[in-house]
């Protein structure tokens, strides 16, 4: 166990590394980069720029330059951005990730208890009305853009129909902090949980649809039948139980994606200061310290969600715990 | 025969085909089973007899799929039974073996696991209770170690020990008949034989009959009372085992039995096999659906055959003597 957790520390270090190393060199060769001249405004005399270059080390090797921006951002947490003066990074991201996980995590919570509903309710009427009535709504949530899909709902809920009895408790947009005020905190975010969760929703349920519905020709599934279990029992205990070592794989590598800052539409739509919106905004400016700050802070949760689905593989599956 | 514990009448099995046909799988099967008895089926694969099997325990899920004729448990009609009623019969009173114990056992719960839930699903025992029968049949039926075995995951034991409790669970709640569908053809040999004993020694230790699905001759002749030879879905020739193999009536049956080869005497140089492939049942003959492939067939052959009483066998053959024919 032990052994384990120090080899996934030092994957998660050698992760990191890469990612870094490679993002640093990017940026230095990408042209119209160079930060020098963002940081001495228009028109700086080149005495100026000499003396910037010298202040922030973009006069030192390539090397040296990489490991000091790697100790400020770990170490001494002091990293300061290129464009916004004096503006410090770390703070900047830990003050966007509390959204960005209040809205991943609610919207993770709804699309998979949505999806394993409506997967194994299609599979238990499979062939009928309410099975392709359900697998036609799933392709419509997947095909809905998420940014037209909140837009839409925002105009219902914040103008059209706000003074309606149904959305008069709809607060206006922006994010509530949950150790401030829990109720105010579930009331702004459920409806972009919802809309996040909708696409996923649909692609879940029909992705768990058709594992369930071929695992019903597996031997077991016959055994489980012959045995005199009721159907309930066959699809949940038996189907539902085999089935989702493919949901949980999909789960990891979308949720990784979604917290690390994938959730930028619905940040944007609804309002929501969070890590995709932080990332769009140094991305746009070219601001090395920020995008490095926030990069590494989505590589460390991309890691970390590989780890639970790793440890969710060893609970679900047997087989895989004797691999090793 | 007042005592027989299945008789199935005129079974007709039919799934449907494309543009709206029926495709006949098994047509106008017919046999019987007492208590205590070991019943083969042999036939090639697509005769109809795991279809059968299925049919028994209510498992055909195929929408569209007609189920005629009549075949009674116990004096019960389970054709057009219930599906709540079907489900108390299953597992309790009819219980089912299947061929690949590797697939047929769910891979994510122990095998204790599935044991127990097959008692506690017909019987009101307490978890503990169910885990002590568990492990009682596990011994019973020949699981060394069987209080560890039961909490192991079945990718974790070998096929002999996977089948002794696949074995284990279908006679868990004593049923009074055990459907084995070729519960030896994914063991290798010496297991098959293990099996076979264990099969064998089911109608004294659980006073069970036992329907035997198989491909294979020798495992029939090993175990079987009596034997119902089906061809293409249709029956060719049953009876007690001995007579069939000492003087078989049907030329299929005469085909399949010298396609073994011989114990004793001249070695033949080929092995005799059956010219030509089994119909499918989208495009049976009428008459004789072994018609094509009959070294004797003539034109009453297109008329579908009687059923010959030769002794204690029954012929689909018209040439099939009242009596046996000396060889």
């Amino acid at each position: 166990m032990a052994m384990a957790l120090l080899r996934r520390l030092g994957q998660t270090v050698l992760v990191l590394f890469g990612i870094s190393v490679l993002v640093f060199l990017v940026f230095f060769a990408t042209p119209g980069a160079d930060p020098t001249a963002r940081i001495a405004g228009r028109n700086a005399s080149p005495e100026t720029m000499a003396l910037i270059r010298h202040q922030y080390g973009f006069d030192r090797p390539l090397p040296v330059q990489y490991e000091r921006m790697m100790v400020s951002l770990f170490v001494t947490r002091d990293l300061t951005s290129f464009v916004d003066h004096g503006e410090r990074v770390v703070p900047e991201v830990f003050r966007a990730a509390p959204v960005t996980l209040s809205l991943v995590f609610g919207a993770a919570i709804v699309w998979v208890l949505a999806s394993i509903g409506m997967g194994t309710l299609a599979t238990a009427l499979r062939g009928s009305l309410v099975d392709r009535g359900l697998m036609i709504l799933g392709l419509i949530g997947i095909s809905m853009p998420v940014f037209w899909l909140g837009e839409v709902i925002n105009l219902v809920t914040q103008s059209r129909m706000h003074d309606s009895w149904m959305f008069s408790w709809v607060p206006g947009l922006g994010y509530v902090p949950l150790t401030q005020d829990p109720v105010g905190w579930f009331k702004v975010l459920v409806i972009p949980w919802i809309t996040l969760a909708i696409l996923f929703i649909g692609i879940y349920g029909r992705v768990l649809r058709a594992d369930l519905v071929a695992a019903y020709s597996e031997d077991f599934m016959r055994t489980a039948q012959a045995k005199g279990l009721s159907a309930s029992r066959v699809l949940f205990r038996h189907g539902l139980r085999t089935s989702m070592i493919t949901f949980v794989s999909l789960f990891g590598l979308d949720f990784a994606q979604l917290v690390g800052g994938g959730a930028l539409l619905t940040e944007v739509v609804f309002g929501l200061q969070g890590v995709g919106r932080l990332t769009y905004q140094a991305l746009s400016n070219l601001d090395l310290p920020l995008i490095m700050a926030t990069v590494m802070y989505s590589a460390v949760f991309v890691v970390l969600a590989n780890a639970l689905v790793d440890i969710l593989y060893v609970l679900l599956d047997p087989r895989v715990r004797d691999a090793g | 025969m007042q005592d027989e514990l299945f008789a199935a009448r005129d079974l007709t099995i039919a799934l449907p085909g494309s543009q709206g046909s029926m495709i006949r799988i098994v047509e106008n099967l017919s046999f019987s089973l007492a208590p205590r008895e070991i019943l083969g089926i042999v036939g090639e694969s697509g005769s109809g007899k795991s279809m059968t099997a299925l049919a028994i325990m209510g498992l055909i899920d195929v929408p569209g799929a007609r189920i005629t004729g009549s075949m009674l448990f116990k004096g019960q009609e389970l054709v057009g039974l219930g599906a709540r009623a079907l489900r108390r019969l299953r597992g309790r009173e009819i219980a089912m073996i299947f061929q690949d114990p590797m697939t047929a056992l769910t891979p994510v719960h122990t095998i204790g696991w599935q044991i127990d839930e097959q008692i506690r699903a017909h019987e009101s025992l307490s978890r503990a209770g169910a885990r002590a029968r568990t492990i009682d049949l596990l011994g019973e039926m020949g699981v060394p170690d069987p209080r560890r075995a039961a909490d192991r995951y079945p990718h974790q034991l070998s096929g002999g020990l996977r089948q002794r409790a696949m074995i284990a669970m279908a006679l868990s709640c004593n049923p009074s008949l055990l459907i084995a569908d070729e519960p030896t053809t994914a063991l290798d040999v010496t297991v098959q034989a293990q099996i076979l004993d264990l099969l064998r020694r089911l109608r004294h230790n659980f006073g069970s009959s036992v329907l035997l699905i198989t491909h294979d001759m020798g495992v029939v002749a090993e175990t079987c009372d009596r034997t119902l030879v089906l061809y293409a879905g249709n029956v060719a020739e049953r009876g007690p085992t001995g007579d069939i193999f000492a003087h078989p009536g049907h030329p299929y049956a005469r085909a399949l039995l010298a396609s073994i080869p011989p114990l004793h005497g001249v070695r033949p140089s080929r092995l005799l096999s059956i010219p030509g492939q089994p119909p499918s049942p989208a495009e049976r003959p009428a008459g004789c659906p072994f018609r094509p492939r009959c070294p004797q067939a003539h034109a009453q052959c297109e008329q579908t055959p009687p059923m010959v009483r030769r002794g204690e066998q029954d012929i689909a053959c018209v040439l099939a003597a009242p009596e046996p024919v000396q060889a």
